[in-house]
This record gives C-alpha cells, structure tokens and sequence, in this order.
C-alpha cells in the first residue's frame, strides 16, 4: 500500500496531513523531496503550510494568567510550613 | 539560573528558589492542569498539591529530565487522575483524521477550495490583542490530549521529547495530538478571517 504512494505524486489532500511530519523533520528524505514538490507547484498548499506556520507564531503569544499576588502569598506560606514541619 | 542551581537550592531549603521556581512556572501550571480538570479553582488545588509534591520529592530529583519536566510530569499526572475522578476526563481523541473538510478537495484530492491568502496579513496583525485572545479561547475547545499537547509545544514552548515525557505520550503519538490541534486552531483562524 505505502509502496503504491509512493510511486506517484502528492496530491493537496495529502499534503496537508504531512504539514506537521515536515515541520517536526520527521519526513524521510524521499517524503520530504516530494512534499517540497508539491508544495513548489501549489499554491494553496503552500499558503496552507504558511497558516500554520502563522497559527503557531499566534499561539506563541498567548500567555499564561499572571500570577496574582495573594496566590505567590499563600504559596510561600505553603512553603514556610512545610520547611517548619 | 540553570534548572541545576535551582534544584540545588530548592533542595538546601532555600525559599527565594522557591519563589522564583513558582513565578517561572505556576502559571503555566495552572494553564495545563486546567486541560484535564473541571474548573479554574480546581486547577489550582492541583498545582498547589504539585508544589508541595514537589518540595517533598525534590532530594528524589536527580537530573535525568530537566526540572521543569519533572515539575510538568508530576502535575499532569495528578491533573488526569483528578480529572478521571470528576469523570470529567474523555479516552483518547478518536475523531475523525481529516485536518482539513474532505468537500474542499476534488475528486483526485485536489484543492477545490483553496485557503485564501492571510498567512502574511495576519503575521502583521500580530500585536493585536484581539485576535490573540480568541485564539486563548479556542484552544478551550480543543479535546483534552490536543489542548494539552498544543499547550506544551506551542504556548510553554517545550521540545516534542520535554511534552512526551510530560504526559507519557510516544513520539508519534505527540505528533498526531499536535498536528490535528494546530489544524483546528488554523481551521478557526481562517472562519475569523473571512467574517471580515
């Protein structure tokens, strides 16, 4: 069955599932070569691979809660009577 | 600091590594456990119950993974069991693989309906808030092991071994939870797009 694959083209709706194999490096050689195929004579699957390269620079600037005072408080206190223990 | 110098001084009793090893990371905690648990507080019941975990096993951390790791580990370990208690928690992710609709592709799999161009506007649109915060809030509707996983890698910035030592996850496993999460969370960037 992987053998049939991989003797023809990559059509897009292959491509898109191989996205995050690619960016992780996890392609094989072979596999990465013809995804960068693909991926140079189309268009929409290469602006697809740019969206989620986009959606992860955005979900790198969603930050956490900052830590609220009374919280960083009752956590040194934890502390203190576990260290008094 | 280094994640040695701090378990040193966490070890030695010392409170301001403590102090400092809570403002690197509780937030991030809380965030992760809240993946797994029910509600806010509860989410913070089980980081503070890590926390104590962890001053009580840190002469048991012996530098194997980084603090962090070990910190990370131990809390989602107790955020899942929570979870499980409030039956709260849903088995693994079993939905459908497709990342992207079947209808938007042609007969021989390709494009017929091809993503618009916004990749480079929206990397423009960046520092707007807005669109950062509906993103914080989708990430809330995502099934537990990709919420969890696109946390880790994405938000907390861990390595793709850091997140499967974290949640005791194989390799290819991590990637599965990574791919079809960031799909969703582009798939909802792209309808937030062409509302405008």
């Amino acid at each position: 069955m992987k053998l049939l694959t991989l003797r023809r083209d990559i059509v897009c709706q292959e491509a898109v599932e191989l996205v995050t194999d690619y960016l992780e490096g996890t392609l094989s050689r072979r596999e990465t070569r013809r995804l960068e195929a693909h991926l140079a004579a189309c268009e929409g699957c290469e602006e697809y691979l740019r969206q989620v390269r986009a959606t992860i620079r955005i979900l790198g600037r969603v930050q956490p809660e900052d830590l609220a005072p009374e919280t960083r408080q009752g956590l040194l206190e934890l502390y203190r009577r576990f260290r008094d223990d | 600091m280094s994640d040695d110098d701090l378990a040193r001084r966490l070890r030695s009793g010392d409170e301001s590594a403590f102090a400092e090893a809570v403002k690197t990371y509780h937030s991030s905690m809380v965030r992760l456990a809240q993946t797994f648990v029910s509600s806010r507080a509860v989410a913070e019941e089980v980081t503070q119950d890590t926390w104590l975990a962890v001053l009580k096993g840190i002469d048991r951390f012996e530098g194997r993974s980084s603090l962090k790791t070990w910190i990370f580990r131990i809390l989602a370990n107790r955020a899942r069991s929570t979870g499980v208690r409030e039956q709260r928690t849903i088995p693994v992710d079993v939905s459908a693989g497709a990342t992207v609709d079947g209808r938007r592709f042609d007969a021989a799999g390709a494009w017929s309906d091809p993503p618009a161009h916004w990749s480079d506007e929206i990397v423009d649109r960046l520092s707007a808030g807005p669109l950062v915060a509906q993103v914080r809030a989708a990430m809330s509707e995502l099934p537990e092991g990709q919420r969890a996983v696109v946390t880790l890698r994405d938000l907390d910035g861990l390595s793709s071994k850091e997140v499967c030592a974290v949640l005791e996850i194989s390799e290819a496993n991590q990637r599965v939870l990574l791919h079809r999460g960031r799909g969703r969370i582009r798939a909802f960037l792209e309808g937030e797009l062409a509302k405008r």
